[in-house]
């Protein structure tokens, strides 16, 4: 190609967007490394290099191993809501239906809305003489202590994650079935399909890399949930809703323990490594080619 | 026959449709309802009710006197505006190169910066906080370095300078070769002629960006320390401390702090759902 700029000219355009990856993401990646070889429990100011000690102690701590249940509790529940629930939804609003706009709007809300403010929202919900313990009620079931009951506190912030989500992936969904070719739905009213089959045997082999796609960018997610609990729960009762970056918010930023938050940050790294690789080995291959 | 089957196909998808939209917006409008709920109603009442007896605007009154909402929302705009305009600058910048030019090293830099793709923020937020505490680009210093603590780490990702990439990728190279004979150098290049055909995929790129900016909770309530420099999020949350059991008023904060972001998305609602933003999914 005919080249119009001198040797330097393409690290100057580089340069600026370079410094801030490299200060914010390169070095903070290999100092969590780093620090997670280190002990600044006994003295902050004066770790000492302990090698493997900080993942031993994790893997030897019941909470942390409650942690790590929670949050893949987290991930198997939520993700296959967040890729079926919005697929169904997509497929409803693809129809030639009026109202669409409006729908889409509404259903898209929660994405839009701070997650805090959308936590809040179903903190009041969740209140013990609350709304859903009403409803509860009208079904002759006994209140339920959704964010104070060690057994459901997990399972009702879980749900915050999965309402807050459903319209960004319908989102997703939508715009690859504006893929699908019509014609292939034509023959299958010509050969008389019900709507069940000509979704199962046109729309689902047409959407596999897109359904692929919805299920692993919503497992990141889900492995990075901090908000919702934060307001919500704090992690507890008794760490029952805890997951690994509250885990390491706490650890860090409340307890100061470096070295044991670094750890577990490695390994959240390790977690959402894998994830993302497959993301783009089978899903986004196209958009990061060289 | 047909005719009554595509009735009820209509009715059905409606129906379902109706009720989806009704659950999404349904915890909103509840805390509406209790935020003009008065003092004499009772909002633990079996069986509650939605329509408030006596409406009243006495709770929003209430909550905006005692908490600064003007302050966090300015907090809020200088926030996510700084970062969008870094973002839109640093990515296109960036951009360019990659696709455009030749030069040593392209490899490395393409794929150490799809690298930080897989890197979470928050598996590498502690490191990044000792870094800014380092260059003093906190809120104890003063604001304006508490806001360059809270814009910088945030200024530039990788998402962005693919996505600009690939709008960069779609121009005919023709256009700045003629550019080049016309007498422009390469910086005008960019300026005069890339970044007006770009212009719909920065347009994007702002509006995901600021969604992205104005929600963030995790790393304001790490950084700040004063309320001065408080964003919504954490002021919003901040309710929850100073009203403990006053739900009309967390109610009423809460529907307060979120206008700002309904009116946005309303009037850029066809970027949100026209669902031609393939290119703007984040993980």
């Amino acid at each position: 190609m005919y080249k119009y700029y001198k040797k330097y000219v393409p690290y100057l355009f580089l340069l600026p967007a370079g410094v801030i990856l490299v200060l914010f993401f390169f070095i903070p990646f290999f100092e969590t490394i780093i620090l997670s070889f280190f002990d600044y429990n006994s003295n902050i100011y004066n770790p000492m290099f302990v090698s493997l000690d900080n993942y031993l102690l994790l893997i030897k701590s019941p909470v942390f191993y409650k942690v790590l249940l929670n949050t893949f509790i987290y991930l198997f529940v939520a993700v296959p809501f967040l890729v079926i629930f919005p697929l169904i939804i997509a497929i409803l609003i693809n129809q030639k239906i009026k109202g669409i706009t409006l729908y889409k709007i509404l259903i898209y809300l929660p994405v839009i809305v701070s997650i805090v403010v959308a936590a809040i929202a179903f903190k009041w919900l969740y209140a013990q003489q609350g709304i859903l313990n009403y409803v509860m009620a009208l079904f002759h079931i006994p209140a339920v202590g959704w964010l104070t009951d060690p057994n459901v506190a997990l399972y009702s912030v879980i749900i915050v994650t999965i309402w807050k989500g459903i319209g960004y992936y319908m989102m997703i969904y939508l715009s690859a079935l504006m893929g699908v070719p019509k014609d292939l739905y034509e023959a299958c009213d010509v050969d008389g399909a019900d709507p069940v089959t000509k979704h199962l045997t046109v729309t689902l082999p047409h959407l596999m890399p897109t359904i692929g796609l919805v299920s692993t960018i919503s497992s990141i997610s889900a492995m990075k949930v901090f908000a919702e609990i934060y307001v919500m729960t704090k992690g507890g009762p008794l760490d029952s809703s805890k997951t690994i970056v509250y885990y390491i918010y706490e650890r860090a930023f409340e307890n100061l323990d470096l070295g044991v938050a670094s750890a577990a940050s490695v390994l959240l790294l390790v977690i959402v490594l894998v994830l993302s690789i497959i993301n783009f080995v089978f899903f986004e291959n196209k958009q990061y080619q060289l | 026959m047909r005719n009554f089957k595509s009735i009820s196909k209509g009715f059905f998808i409606h129906s379902t449709l109706i009720v989806v939209s009704l659950l999404s917006i349904f915890p909103f409008l509840w805390l509406l309802s209790t935020a003009m709920k008065g003092n004499t109603e009772n909002i633990f009442q079996y069986p509650p009710v939605f329509f408030p007896e006596a409406p009243t605007l006495e709770n929003f009154k209430g909550v905006w006197n005692q908490i600064p909402f003007m302050l966090y929302f300015f907090n809020s705009m200088v926030v996510a505006g700084f970062t969008v305009l870094l973002n839109l600058i640093l990515s296109a910048l960036a951009a360019y190169p990659l696709a455009r030019m030749e030069f040593k090293g392209k490899k490395t830099v393409f794929y150490a910066t799809l690298a930080t793709i897989m890197i979470p923020f928050q598996a590498i937020m502690l490191p990044v906080y000792l870094i800014v505490l380092k260059l003093n680009m906190v809120d104890s210093v003063n604001s304006v370095m508490g806001y360059l603590g809270l814009i910088l780490p945030f200024a530039v990702n990788a998402f962005g300078i693919f996505l600009m990439r690939q709008a960069f990728l779609a121009i005919p190279k023709e256009m700045e070769e003629a550019a080049f004979v016309d007498g422009c150098n390469v910086f005008q290049i960019w300026w005069k002629v890339l970044l007006p055909m770009v212009k719909p995929t920065l347009a994007v790129l702002a509006i995901f960006t600021f969604i992205g900016s104005w929600g963030e909770f995790l790393w304001p309530s790490i950084v700040l320390t004063k309320k001065a420099l408080y964003t919504l999020p954490v002021g919003v949350n901040d309710l929850q401390g100073m009203f403990s059991a006053n739900w009309r008023f967390i109610a009423a904060g809460s529907i307060i702090s979120t206008i700002p972001i309904l009116v946005f998305f309303i009037a850029m609602q066809r970027y949100f759902i026209s669902g031609e933003n393939d290119g703007a999914v984040k993980g």
